[in-house]
Order: structure tokens, then C-alpha cells, then sequence
């Protein structure tokens, strides 16, 4: 699949050292608990590209993404905990069987709705429908109606907020603010040892370059064009017999659809989930990643996810008052002079040098680029 | 005159249309025909509301009473782009051409094929597409420019572009609104050539204040003013009649 028309040259560069640094250098060099720092922010990124869908591609800007975030960690830590909650673990409690957060809150039976979590085969349909569906219900609700732009933007962002309080108001069936925690075991293969960690990490990095792939694939069918068309002419587009609203629904559903699969990892990798993963600052945060990684980009979400969350950790260690005026400062600062992100950096200045160091090596590559160029490096790349 | 013709014999029937923004009648119990293969200008003073005429028939205002008939069918019922693939097309006033995509893509997405969500994932770019594009992109004097962004085009090529997007949805009804404005005298001759050689075969409704373009493309114009028909017939019956000389054609 990756040939030369899958990926231009820019963009297999972008790819092969993604992959080279996430499936090496980092492996190799970082120590597991490092790795699993990685790992966390890695999770982001699966928001982040499904945001470069939806706001780069598409011009939706979704500050509620964090919602869909949470929903697949909430169905993956529903999985884990029911398996953790055996009648063996919890037999101190006056109903044995129910996770730990339900017997505190006197509830004596299994709610109906988390009975399918006791099979991780419906645990996973539910990790890939359920945020898709409730993306469709907003979309059609939303985008039907014409409602867009930063109306849209300011409806995704209630939808966040209601989402926290129904987590933390429902504590009997959610965990409450404290959300599900002590997550153990996945189908009895303990998720919490440094070599379990190391194995999901690397599953994890699978699985997000099946998505960048997936994400690369739609930007290049017509519908991808559709999308950049519909951001700039939304009425020309309909004009030429295409339902925006369901390009539009299309588009929210991929970005949610990304973002579960981010969210249950997460749940993954961390061990357990909490509504301050799903409210309106974690939103805006994801938005960050993609504006600084270049929203336009698929591989500048993953770098920006990445680049922005290191600094987060790094400055949160030792200032950790500070971290909050820092990403603020960070996004006025790309919203004011890198519009394009990193990405855009990246192309503007520096891979101008790397196309000039391949074109100085053979002639014949040179003029088969130059005829390329024109067309294929500048847009796509982005 | 119209007494005993049934709606169906016109590509276009327009009937008692009416449109009304907060009690403002733009659009004024409005009632005309377009018959097959009929080049027809629209001409008015500003705010006649010639363009939201254009714009009731392509469904982006809804009427408020009235109906507009297209082979028979009912449009003021459909939304927009059901309304497209039943061969209406339009071109707005001010150039909408998609700048972050080749002239190419432009055109590309525009060819009636893979409509729908799915379609356009599973959309090919083949030969038939190709041939296509390229044919409509020689007719709108951008063949040379097929792979250059949208962007760097000149106004009249974007104007260009634009028809040429329409074209190649090949609607039986095409509408255009003031396709000269902003052009320049060379671009003007060029665009009326082109609009000859597009016209074959389907119907034109264009919005036009260029008399000398009126003129030459015409088979009938309708005179607009206040929301209502002041004048219609060949354009030396409307340039003659008293009434169009008073509000429009005497300034």
C-alpha cells in the first residue's frame, strides 16, 4: 500500500522516521517508565488526527472531543474492572461480583447497561460504535440544521461539560469524579508489569499507523477533496449536488471514531479513567496538539501531540503553576505566527533542504520531482 | 397569452412565486416560462431581486408562496443539491472556486458520479473522468492550467472555472448570475464565445447588466423591477416598451 502514490515523497519521509523514531529510537533509548509516559501522549494523538479530519480537512472545529476520548476509556475500563471485580476480589463487599465504586454506593445489581462489558469482543464493537453513534446523532442533530462554525464549536464544548457532570453526578454507575480505578487484568493477562507495558506500547503504535493510514487513505479519495472544498465553498459544494451535512457528519464520526480507539488505549496504558479526561480543558488541550502539530497535517498531529505534551511534563515537574500560562502562551503563539504548525515550518523552511539534498544526487530523480512537484508536494504535505 | 398551456410543455414554469423577508416582498407574485434550449436574461435595477430569483429556483431561499416547475417536477420542495441532480445548475455572482485544489480537482468533483458519502470514497479517477475534465477544461481555455492551485488563477479564469464547473455537470438549466462582471473587454469576447458554445442543447438563465452582452446572447429577456415583471420579449420589444425605458433602460 505504501508506494509512491499512497504517500508523495515528503510524506513517505514523514512516515518512515515517524515509524523509525515511534518504533525504535524511542523503544530503544527510553526507560519503560518513559515509554509509558510516550504511550499516554501517544493516546492523544489518535485525537489529534481525527481533529486534523474534522477542523484541518473539514474546517468542523470540535471542542468536545474529549467526550468521545472518554467514551472509549470508560467502555475499555468497564471491561477491566468488571474482570477485576470477580466475586474472588470483592467478596469483603456486601454484594461480591459488582465493582468496588457500586457496593460503596448501595447498589446491589449489576446495571443492565454493563452487562455486555463482561465480553471483550462486544467490549471492542462497543469501543467503535458507541462514540460513532452519538458523533452521528450531534452531526445529524447539528449539521442538518445548518448550525456550524463556532456555533458548532460552542455546542461540542456544553456537550463536554454535560458529559463531566453526568460522570460525576452518576457515581454509583461511573465511579464518580475518581472515576474507575485499581484496572488489573485484560482476558487474565496482567496489564500492570513493565513487560505488559512495553507490549502495549508497541500494539498501540500499531494500531495508530493503521489510523494515519486510514486517515491518509480518506484525504485522498475524492471525498478528502470534498472535504477541503466543502471548508472553503460550503455553498459551492452543495451547488454541485453534494449534502454537505452528511460530508460533515461523515467527517465528525471519523474524528470520534479516532479518538475512542486514543481513549480506550489509554485506559490501556494508564489503568484507569476519570472524568478529567473528558471535560472541556482535556478538549481544548486536544485542540492545542492539533494547532500546534498543523492541523492540516496527519503526521504534524502526532509530532505536535508528542512535542506539546513533553513540555507539558517537563515543565509541570518543575513549575507546576506555570504549565497552564505556558500552553496558553504556546497556542496564541501558533494561532499568531505559525498558523500552519509545526507542519507548516516544516515545509516553508526545512524540507525545501531535504527535497535539494535528493534532487543533488541524481539528475533523473530531479526531473521526474520537478514535474511532480508542482502538484503533489505543496498541498498534500501540509 | 399563456391561457391553455399546461407547465409541463416548459423546462421551466415559474408561478404566483413569492418571497417575503420580514413583510419586504423581494419577490412579488412572479410568474414566467423557459422553454427547452431558451437562452433567457434576466435584466433590472439593483435590487430587482433577480438574484433571488436564482436563488429561489436552486432552492437557497425557500418560497414563501408560489411554484416553480422543472420538467414537470416541483423544486421548491427539494433541498439544494436534490434540486442539482435534477439538472438545474448555478453559477454565483462572485466566483466560488475551491483555491486550496488544482483547477483539476476543481473540475473533478464536479462530475456527476459518487454523490454520496460512499460513492465519493469509492470514486475513481478514470479515463471517462480524465477525458472529461480535460475536454471541459479546453473549452474554458485552462487546459495549460489543470494542475496549478485554484488560487493563483486570474478573476476571469476563476469565472472561467466556475462555468466550467458547471459544465461539466451538464445541467438542461444553467443559470448564471452577471458570468461578465469584473472582466476585461478581451475576457468579455471570450466569455461570450464560450457561452455560445455551452448553450448548445440546454436552457440559460443568466442575470446580465452588460447591454452589449444582453444583446448578443439573448433570445428573450425579462425585465424585473420591484419584485415584478415589467417587460418580457425579444430585446427590441423590451428596449422600446415606455415602462423599461423609464425605470431602467432611460438612466
Amino acid at each position: 500500500m505504501i508506494n509512491s502514490r499512497f504517500f508523495n515523497r515528503s510524506e513517505l519521509i514523514g512516515f518512515l522516521s515517524l515509524l523509525l523514531l515511534l518504533a525504535v529510537i524511542l523503544p530503544f533509548f527510553l526507560d519503560t517508565f518513559r515509554l509509558n509516559l510516550v504511550a499516554k501522549y501517544l493516546t492523544y494523538s489518535f485525537v489529534a488526527l481525527g481533529l486534523v479530519m474534522c477542523w484541518g480537512y473539514g474546517g468542523i472545529l470540535s471542542l468536545g472531543q474529549g467526550v468521545f476520548f472518554g467514551l472509549g476509556g470508560y467502555c475499555m475500563a468497564m471491561f477491566l474492572k468488571l474482570e477485576a471485580s470477580s466475586v474472588a476480589n470483592t467478596k469483603i463487599q456486601s454484594t461480591p461480583g459488582i465493582p468496588d465504586f457500586m457496593d460503596w454506593n448501595q447498589i446491589t445489581s449489576l446495571p443492565l447497561f454493563w452487562k455486555p462489558f463482561h465480553s471483550l469482543t462486544l467490549t471492542i464493537i462497543a469501543i467503535l460504535v458507541v462514540p460513532t453513534l452519538l458523533a452521528f446523532i450531534i452531526g445529524a442533530a447539528m449539521f442538518k440544521r445548518r448550525v456550524g462554525g463556532v456555533y458548532f464549536a460552542i455546542i461540542t464544548q456544553a456537550i463536554a461539560a454535560i458529559a463531566t457532570i453526568l460522570i460525576i453526578g452518576q457515581q454509583g454507575y461511573t465511579g464518580g469524579i475518581n472515576g474507575m480505578t485499581d484496572l488489573r487484568t485484560l482476558n487474565g493477562w496482567d496489564i500492570r508489569t513493565d513487560s505488559a507495558k512495553v507490549i502495549l506500547y508497541f500494539f498501540e503504535v500499531a494500531v495508530l499507523f493503521a489510523c494515519i493510514i486510514t486517515a491518509q487513505f480518506i484525504r485522498l479519495t475524492k471525498l478528502g477533496r470534498i472535504l477541503v472544498a466543502m471548508r472553503e465553498q460550503e455553498d459551492r459544494v452543495r451547488f454541485s449536488g453534494y449534502s454537505v451535512a452528511n460530508f460533515k457528519i461523515f467527517a465528525f464520526c471519523a474524528a470520534a471514531l479516532f479518538a475512542s480507539i486514543g481513549g480506550a488505549m489509554f485506559t490501556l496504558q494508564i489503568g484507569f479513567m476519570s472524568p478529567s479526561f473528558v471535560g472541556i480543558v482535556p478538549s481544548i488541550e486536544m485542540v492545542i496538539y492539533t494547532a500546534v502539530g498543523g492541523r492540516m497535517s496527519i503526521f504534524g498531529a502526532v509530532y505536535g501531540t508528542l512535542l506539546v505534551n513533553y513540555a507539558k511534563t517537563m515543565l509541570s515537574e518543575s513549575f507546576p503553576e506555570l504549565w497552564l500560562f505556558g500552553l496558553g502562551g504556546l497556542f496564541i503563539a501558533v494561532v499568531l505566527f505559525f498558523p500552519n504548525g509545526l507542519s507548516g515550518i516544516w515545509r516553508d523552511h526545512v524540507a525545501r533542504h531535504v527535497d535539494r539534498l535528493f534532487a543533488m544526487r541524481s539528475s533523473a530523480a530531479r526531473k521526474a520531482w520537478a514535474n511532480k512537484s508542482s502538484v503533489a508536494d505543496g498541498a498534500p504535505a501540509e | 397569452m399563456l391561457v391553455g398551456h399546461q407547465p409541463k410543455d416548459f423546462l421551466l414554469a415559474v408561478e404566483g412565486l413569492t418571497v417575503s423577508f420580514d413583510g419586504f416582498k423581494a419577490v412579488n407574485d412572479l410568474s414566467f416560462y423557459v422553454e427547452e434550449n431558451e437562452i433567457r436574461v434576466i435584466i433590472g435595477p439593483n435590487g430587482a431581486g433577480k438574484t433571488t430569483v436564482l436563488d429561489l429556483i436552486c432552492g437557497k431561499t425557500k418560497a414563501t408562496s408560489g411554484s416553480i416547475q422543472f420538467r414537470g417536477t416541483e423544486l421548491t420542495k427539494m433541498k439544494e443539491n436534490q434540486i442539482v441532480q435534477a439538472g438545474v445548475g448555478r453559477k454565483f455572482q462572485t466566483p466560488s472556486v475551491y483555491e486550496d485544489l488544482t483547477v483539476f480537482e476543481n473540475l473533478e468533483i464536479c462530475f456527476p458520479r459518487g454523490r454520496s458519502v460512499f460513492g465519493s470514497l469509492m470514486f475513481q479517477r478514470d479515463a471517462a473522468v480524465r477525458e472529461r475534465v480535460q475536454e471541459v477544461a479546453e473549452m474554458i481555455f485552462l487546459k495549460d492550467r489543470l494542475d496549478m492551485y485554484a488560487a493563483v488563477l486570474s478573476h476571469g479564469q476563476k469565472q472561467w472555472l466556475e462555468i466550467g464547473m458547471l459544465l461539466i455537470q451538464d445541467p438542461d438549466l444553467l443559470m448564471l448570475d452577471e458570468p461578465v462582471a469584473g472582466m476585461s473587454v478581451s475576457e468579455r469576447a471570450k466569455t461570450a464565445e464560450l457561452l455560445n458554445t455551452i448553450i448548445k442543447n440546454r436552457s440559460v438563465l443568466v442575470i446580465e447588466h452588460d447591454m452589449k452582452f444582453v444583446e448578443d446572447i439573448a433570445h428573450k429577456v425579462t425585465v424585473l423591477h420591484q419584485g415584478q415583471i415589467l417587460s418580457e420579449g425579444t430585446m427590441e420589444k423590451v428596449q422600446n416598451d415606455p415602462k423599461v425605458i423609464e425605470v431602467y433602460l432611460g438612466h
